[in-house]
């Protein structure tokens, strides 16, 4: 399907077959659909395979340093919160190296979307473990295999009440579109941990694996944390869908600033009288 | 006249308090006030210790010399750490109970501190007992002295304020009767003074950044950069500043280029160990060719080193900090009207050409006080955003290599920006050629950066030796000069790049000295790196003091006589 995201030729980086293509494209659909200005739409990058998406879209992005894709973006949305604001890098840029951001950006609950292309893997340095690789899962690193415990990026999200918790899988096109588009449409922190094969380097985890090893969630009360963590917790088959929904009140409609006018920063400026009144209050005390 | 006072005790026992109000009296007197605080890095006990000078002239600098000292601990831990600043000069009053083996020619007088605060109803209120007699050795009227307790403790109920109360007469009363000194405490007072501003370090920087428009900080607390950080919080009631501490260095940073990109003015306050954590993305600034304004409150490393204490020693580190080429500001302004002109000018600068600027201080520069009579200027800023057309291009190659800077949704542009190399439109590419022109375009930025703060020259115009000083040091060493005929100083708030007229001052020297806060004379470096200038003497201090006025008299002393 053709969308006003799309760029016309330009070259891709990613190797054909690789599950980052179908990515892209849901995403797209799903903006499409949503009707967003991509002049109003910011997409915001950290580094690795993944992380290169916003180059090969049409809207605003920050493509900044590997694993702080999360602490720009919050910095993005709560200066200007009338943008749309979604982040997307791959399990090693967000659960590793920025791992902690992760932790923290949750707890925060800007509004803004987390599209993480989990692949278990890392590509872009071609082909050591990941946070999310599989226990023993070997390569050229990890030689004798991968000896520490996957990371649950549903169950940590869970942990800290995030206001919206979901995994899919790239191969189930529909279905991950409306997950992406429930996504962005939901007030708070968005976290979609997008399960996506890497044909080049993850020989275990292939789109027949994940076939396999995943099923949707049926009759889940996205409301129930604790239902949220027996699923969260379950490693095969590995559960798909919306685990979690909390509404509250996000970064951004907390900030004092924005308490009586949702005017960007950019458009205010500090009344001069004020802060001269402020100076010369230090003549007194 | 020119009085300095000590007063020194544990952390907890409210040397804060007399910090505070004894300066807000004085001043309300019509008289010169300067503070520093130099303090051990924990909350309760160790020894800690506020200068206060006095004068009816103004004074801003650190001095050896004590006529005064009051401890509010019983015993000498406290003198003993002080040993070198007290001299047969110095009154040293300590509490009647306490048993001191102190030997020195100075003057011990024992008060009835503790008993005077038992007497006021706890032996908490000594440090208001204090305060009274400091008040009562100063012969201020007492009328003066009540109006600041009572400002001070009228919010922590009756019998808190009227207890104080008590023991600030108490101690007022003491030494009225008992205390002879025949030291001159008596001051010419100057009513100008009065309606002086009183304000200290980490003030002066925060409403430097409200002139210059800052209305986003994200940051990490650490000493002794925090109190830039409060102060804006204080202020984010009345101003529109969002105020974020982040999860560590690295996101506050990262947060604040964010904010940057969608169009807010935004610092970030550290120090050298959280600014070691930004180093990465100071790189991404430069890349992305962000506006950025970074504090370094500046303090004794490597490592954690001395947490609470003062150094000037990451000037090289600000400027070579961040992998790559790509081109910065670092301002070190001198006194507290500087460091608000500097910080107000830093988001001008950052916002103009697209660079980092650092506003490099210290624990010195943070935690003085003092009056004076105005700031700067302060005019309505105006911020460099442009609005977008549809063929925007972030990264447009132009003469003085600055590209007109959009942020998303202001406009028909789409504005990219990429930590990779980039072409015009800020898309990835590995093209040689541009490449070669986005790095010329990156390093052509400052090119024409015209010398926004000169350097300084204050002295006899036909001078021989020349003190060059940066930062922080510029009032001590002011002060020490003062008496040296032939002698001129020099005073930096702009380091790089390096202001033009420098090269004028250098060449005409006879005999140059640099003075500086650290051990390895980085400014030295840098003249040596900038200007091929290396004929020149050097006084160091690195033991997390600033500089007593007394220790670089005594060096410009001998480098006069040629004795170094």
């Amino acid at each position: 399907m053709a969308t006003k995201f799309d760029i016309e030729g330009g070259d891709i980086a990613w190797c054909p077959g690789c599950g980052n293509y179908s990515i892209h494209n849901i995403v797209k659909t799903a903006l499409q659909e949503l009707d967003i200005d991509p002049k109003n739409l910011v997409l915001v990058s950290g580094i690795g395979q993944a992380a290169k998406a916003p180059q090969y879209i049409k809207c605003n992005y920050f493509n900044g340093l590997h694993g702080r894709s999360l602490p720009a973006a919050v910095g993005i949305k709560v200066s200007n919160p009338n943008l749309v604001v979604i982040v997307e890098s791959g399990d090693g840029c967000m659960y590793g190296e920025g791992g902690n951001h992760f932790i923290h950006a949750i707890r925060r609950n800007s509004d803004i979307t987390v599209l993480v292309h989990d692949n278990m893997v890392y590509g872009l340095t071609k082909g050591q473990a990941s946070p999310t690789s599989e226990k023993g899962f070997t390569t050229p690193v990890q030689v004798n295999g991968v000896l520490n415990e996957p990371f649950n990026p549903i169950a940590i999200a869970l942990s800290l009440k995030c206001s919206f918790v979901a995994r899919a899988f790239c191969g189930d096109v529909q279905e991950t579109k409306e997950i992406i588009k429930r996504a962005i449409l939901h007030k708070g922190f968005s976290l979609v941990d997008i399960f996506q094969p890497c044909v080049t380097f993850n020989k275990i985890n292939t789109y027949k694996w994940f076939k396999e090893n995943t099923y949707y969630m049926k009759d889940h009360d996205e409301t129930n944390i604790n239902k949220a963590f027996e699923k969260a917790l379950e490693r095969s088959p590995l559960p798909l869908g919306v685990f979690y929904i909390e509404e509250k009140p996000t970064f951004e409609s907390q900030q004092r600033v924005y308490k009586n006018s949702s005017e960007p920063l950019f458009k205010r400026k500090h009344n001069v009288e004020k802060l001269m009144n402020l100076i010369e209050s230090k003549r007194r005390w | 006249m020119d009085l300095s006072v000590v007063i020194c005790g544990e952390a907890g026992q409210g040397i804060q308090t007399i910090e505070y109000l004894f300066p807000n009296i004085l001043k309300s007197h019509g008289l010169n006030v300067f503070s520093y605080k130099e303090y051990m890095s924990r909350v309760r006990g160790g020894s800690n210790s506020t200068l206060i000078r006095i004068s009816d002239k103004p004074v801003r600098a650190f001095c050896k010399k004590t006529d005064i000292l009051f401890s509010l601990s019983p015993g000498d831990v406290h003198l003993l750490r002080l040993l070198e600043r007290i001299d047969d000069n110095t009154f040293v009053f300590i509490d009647s109970n306490s048993e001191t083996k102190f030997n020195t020619k100075a003057r011990i007088k024992k008060v009835p501190i503790s008993s005077l605060a038992l007497e006021a109803g706890n032996k908490l209120y000594s440090n208001s007992v204090v305060l009274g007699m400091l008040c009562g050795l100063l012969k201020l009227p007492f009328e003066n002295v009540l109006v600041a307790i009572e400002k001070w403790f009228c919010n922590k109920g009756t019998k808190v304020c009227e207890e104080n109360k008590k023991a600030v007469k108490l101690g007022y009363d003491y030494v009225y009767k008992n205390i002879e000194m025949n030291i001159e405490t008596k001051i010419e007072t100057n009513p100008s003074v009065k309606d002086h501003i009183l304000m200290s370090g980490a003030e002066a920087v925060s409403l430097g950044a409200l002139a210059g428009g800052c209305n986003f900080v994200s940051s990490y607390p650490m000493s002794p950069s925090t109190g830039v950080l409060t102060n804006l919080a204080n202020h984010s009631r009345d101003f529109d500043i969002i105020v974020e501490q982040a999860e560590d260095e690295i996101s506050a940073i990262n947060m604040a280029l964010g904010a940057w990109y969608s169009g807010a003015r935004a610092l970030v306050t550290t120090s050298g160990g959280g600014f070691a954590l930004m180093v990465e993305a100071l790189s991404l600034a430069g890349m992305i060719e962000s506006p950025i304004v970074i504090h370094l409150a500046q303090r004794p490393g490597p490592a954690t080193g001395l947490p609470t204490r003062t150094e000037q020693a990451d000037l090289l580190f600000a400027l070579f900090s961040g992998h790559g080429e790509f081109e910065r500001v670092i301002f070190s302004p001198g006194n507290l009207e500087q460091a608000f002109f500097c910080t107000m000018k830093a988001f001008d600068i950052a916002d103009k050409y697209q660079v980092p600027v650092f506003v490099l201080t210290d624990q010195y520069l943070m935690d003085m006080i003092y009056n004076f009579d105005k700031l700067g200027e302060i005019k309505s800023f105006s911020d460099y955003i442009v609005e977008t057309a549809p063929d925007y291009k972030r990264y447009q190659f132009t003469e003085n290599g600055i590209s007109p800077r959009g942020i998303p949704s202001h406009g028909n542009g789409l504005v990219c920006v990429d930590s990779d190399e980039h072409d015009e439109y800020g898309r990835i590419t590995e093209d040689f050629t541009i490449r070669n022109k986005m790095v010329e375009k990156r390093l052509r930025k400052l090119k024409n950066f015209s010398d926004e703060i000169p350097a300084e020259f204050i002295g006899n115009k036909d001078f021989t030796h020349l003190v060059i000083c940066f930062g922080s040091t510029r009032e001590i060493v002011l002060e020490a000069s003062k008496d040296f005929e032939n002698l001129a100083v020099l005073h930096l708030q702009q380091l790089y790049p390096l202001p033009s007229n420098l090269s004028k001052y250098l060449n005409r020297a006879k005999k140059v000295l640099l003075v500086e806060s650290n051990a390895t004379s980085q400014l030295g470096k840098l003249l040596k790196m900038e200007f091929g200038f290396s004929d020149f003497k050097t006084l160091n201090k690195y033991n997390g003091l600033p500089f007593y006025v007394e220790e670089i008299k005594d060096t410009l002393q001998k480098f006069m006589k040629g004795e170094i």
